[in-house]
């Protein structure tokens, strides 16, 4: 890579992520379509909309999995497709499928991100047991995370993420099939990492509430676009005094929130609802 | 709080070569295989079952044909190096398997993310395909000895074998992994496996010698990467074994072919999630 290319991934935006344009096309779908879109630093930013609205594929190409097809983004200063190294260096990720590894105990999933994000070996103990008390998972640590509850493998998979201080944290559905109590602590953990180290937060969701409580502002993502976007308050009062989340998102979307979404789309959600049981 | 006191100190990134960074990274990915293996060991035991098999009855049978000229050693020495590549093979190439199923629960979308580089994470799982087959060949020794077949136990034979497992699993797990980014479906891959195992293991010297085959057969051997791990272990194995092609030769095909097929694999390895 050239100095000049480096020097201009590295300029610093102001933004936490921006995207200009953003466009991916699968061979016949457009699936993020022109995506603009800013998140100042220390926001806890929603990105919601139905299944298929391309929410999973903006997050793919923030977080270096998918190329754009076309148009741009950087996430913490870094260009996506320049400088998907330093990307990757400044963001965590926490996917929707419950992935810590169930044949492994708590600490050793902790162990494995350590040595992958390159924490120091006399650094690692510090941070891994920092990181589950944090969690609340302090007692749980030693054990295989198969004998987790699904909150307890969200709140580990969080622990991982928060190991190496990352910039911006992604989450694919932080909450999807947890229970309302394992929800609310998701949330309040999600609040402290915001608070405490100044961690700008996406995440990607379908659930009004978890929109309306836990984030600071929304984009409303139709068909790979932004049909609006703005704190919850403000969006609600656009359409009247008593309007809900879930109007907003049926006047903007023209449809309810419930429906859409691909046979795979779905699968994934069902697949993640029932291993948590 | 202990997490303030953490916070004024950003991780600093261990400052280092690739080399190192790509050292660190593949015995991470090892370390956690192994781990998993130990905890649940079973697997290495069921392995053993189907060389057990062509050792004691299907070479039990054969070493009274002497239809096959396996020069001044028994058929059932002969094939004995040969069946432990067999069972390398099939080992190294249903691991791909494993891979899918962890790109469906997300593990594969959370290491792509992660800063490791692509070929640390084909590596780290060509280091533990590696150390599965050196478990296999103790248990292949286990076996021949039972067999009472005279085995080479010159420390630097034995070595040399070991190698050679670890290098052979390597690259069959690597080329199943590849297979795996290809296909994306455990069903898809299940039909390809079996559809690849028994063509490579009779288009091989396991059980028979090259130099028996049909002119069109011996082609196809000789572009078989099996081929050379059972020359390599031919004649380091067993007393009276002969390498046909010579160890610099076996060894060194074997690398290039490992070179290559990591190469394509840490190429395809982000695919898998498309």
């Amino acid at each position: 890579m050239t100095a000049t290319l480096n020097n201009a991934a590295a300029a610093p935006t102001g933004f936490a992520i921006e995207t200009e344009a953003l466009t991916r096309v699968f061979s016949d779908l457009m699936a993020v379509d022109h995506l603009d879109c800013r998140v100042p630093y220390g926001q806890i930013f929603g990105l919601l909309g139905p299944n298929g609205a391309g929410k999973s594929t903006t997050i793919k190409m923030l977080t270096t999995l998918l190329d754009p097809t076309s148009g741009s983004a950087k996430v913490a200063g870094f260009d996506i497709v320049a400088a998907p190294a330093q990307v990757r260096r400044s963001i965590g990720y926490v996917p929707q499928m419950l992935s810590a590894d169930g044949g492994l105990t708590g600490e050793e999933n902790l162990l494995l991100s350590a040595k992958l994000y390159a924490i120091p070996r006399s650094e690692r103990k510090p941070r891994i047991s920092d990181a589950l008390e944090f969690m609340g998972l302090t007692e749980s640590g030693r054990r295989l995370v198969k004998t987790y509850s699904g909150g307890m493998i969200r709140r580990l998979e969080l622990a991982q993420a928060m190991l190496h201080r990352p910039t911006v944290l992604f989450l694919d559905e932080p909450t999807i099939g947890l229970d309302p109590v394992a929800r609310h602590t998701v949330w309040d953990r999600l609040r402290d990492l915001r608070q405490n180290y100044g961690m700008t937060i996406l995440i990607t969701t379908h659930d009004m509430d978890e929109a309306d409580e836990l984030c600071d502002e929304l984009a409303l993502l139709h068909r790979g676009q932004v049909a609006a976007v703005g704190k919850p308050a403000e969006l609600k009062a656009r359409l009247g005094p008593d309007a809900t989340l879930d109007d907003v998102f049926a006047h903007f979307s023209g449809g309810s929130i419930q429906e859409g979404g691909s046979y795979r789309d779905i699968r994934q959600t069902r697949s993640t609802a029932s291993r948590l049981g | 709080m202990t997490s303030a006191r953490l916070a004024a100190q950003p991780a600093a990134w261990a400052d280092s070569s690739v080399v190192v960074e790509v050292w660190r990274e593949t015995m991470a990915i090892a370390d956690v295989e192994l781990r998993k293996l130990f905890r649940d060991p079973t697997e290495l035991f069921t392995r053993a079952v189907q060389p057990v098999l062509w050792l004691v009855v299907f070479g039990q049978v054969f070493s009274r044909v002497r239809g096959i000229p396996t020069g001044n050693v028994s058929y059932l020495a002969f094939m004995t190096p040969g069946i432990l590549a067999q069972s390398v093979l099939f080992a190294a190439i249903f691991y791909g398997i494993a891979v899918i199923w962890e790109r469906d629960l997300g593990i594969v979308h959370k290491l792509l993310v992660s800063p490791a580089k692509r070929i640390s994470l084909v590596l780290g799982k060509a280091v533990s395909a590696g150390f599965r087959g050196v478990m296999q060949a103790i248990i292949i020794y286990l076996i021949a000895i039972a067999l009472r077949i005279a085995i080479r136990w010159q420390p630097l034979d034995i070595f040399a074998v070991l190698a050679g497992v670890a290098l052979g699993s390597a690259i069959f797990a690597t080329f199943s992994l590849i297979i795996a980014c290809i296909v994306k479906s455990r069903e898809r891959f299940m039909g390809i496996g079996q559809v690849l195992t028994m063509p490579l293991f009779f288009a091989s010297n396991a059980i028979y010698p090259i130099a028996i085959m049909p002119g069109w057969l011996k082609v196809v051997a000789l572009v078989n990467p099996l081929t050379y791990l059972v020359d390599a272990l031919r004649g380091q194995m067993i007393v009276g074994g002969e390498s046909v092609h010579g160890y610099a030769s076996d060894f060194g095909i074997m690398i290039v072919i490992f070179i290559v097929l990591s190469a394509i694999a840490a190429r395809l390895y982000p695919t898998l999630l498309r």
